[in-house]
């Protein structure tokens, strides 16, 4: 359990468990955990299936800067652990799990929360949509602006 | 050489998840330029990219041996 990665890019389904595990502490009075699921309706269209890619190399790099950001805007007695998964995934499949344990259960509700708004911004993983009468690769699902500056919206100092 | 990766809907227009190009020292923007001549149906004006796996702006310099990646709007979680 100590040598198993905190942050992973994993083609078979996530244990839930196994994320927990890896922020347990004698420090924690809270552990938060996420569960990001595939949703079959989305604006009434029907999922059938979905495939995710990743840039893992990338994608871990940049999960650990969020761990890094949420020590550093809370306090680095803040665990955190993130398994996203890729590859072909159903209705109901877990997509990401996001694990954090702190001292207080505040903390772990809002690192949680951000964890999750981070990885939409700056961690290279794509969906693609497989609907009855097509495909598509999503992007932009929180509606940014499409980088204006070659760059996602992070403040600086943050790279 | 500069390994050039493709994801999502850039590796399905291009048909390749990697490229490998001989280029002499250029910035990202260059790169841009050049892949759009090259893939005339291509757009990457405003796409985001990475040098060895970190994002980069349009004017940061690629140099032999890098690998310069484009990421497409992203989508996980």
């Amino acid at each position: 359990m100590m040598n198993t990665p905190l942050f992973e890019i994993v083609d078979k389904p996530i244990d839930v468990e196994e994320v927990r595990q890896k922020v347990v502490s004698r420090n924690a009075g809270a552990i938060t955990l996420f569960i990001g699921t595939v949703r079959e309706l989305t604006k009434g269209k029907k999922t059938l299936h979905l495939e995710y890619q990743a840039y893992p190399a990338m994608a871990i790099k940049m999960l650990e800067q969020i761990s890094k950001e949420i020590q550093e805007r809370w306090s680095d007695e803040v665990k955190v652990a993130i398994s996203h998964r890729v590859g072909h995934l159903e209705i109901s499949d877990i997509a990401v799990v996001i694990a954090v344990s702190s001292p207080h259960r505040k903390v772990a509700y809002e690192a949680n929360e951000y964890a999750i708004d981070r990885i939409k911004q700056i961690v290279p993983i794509w969906k693609k949509e497989f609907w009855e009468d097509g495909t598509e690769w999503i992007g932009d699902q929180l509606e940014n602006v499409p980088y204006p500056k070659g760059n996602p919206p992070i403040k600086k100092g943050e790279l | 050489m500069i390994r050039i990766l493709l994801f999502a809907y850039l590796q399905e227009t291009i048909g390749e998840s990697e490229l490998k190009v001989e280029l002499s020292e250029s910035t990202v923007g260059q790169v841009k330029k050049w892949m759009e001549t090259q893939y005339p149906n291509l757009s990457l004006q405003n796409m985001m990219a990475a040098v060895n796996e970190e994002f980069a702006t349009d004017d940061m310099i690629v140099k032999d041996g890098d690998t310069l990646a484009f990421i497409p709007p992203i989508s996980g979680g």
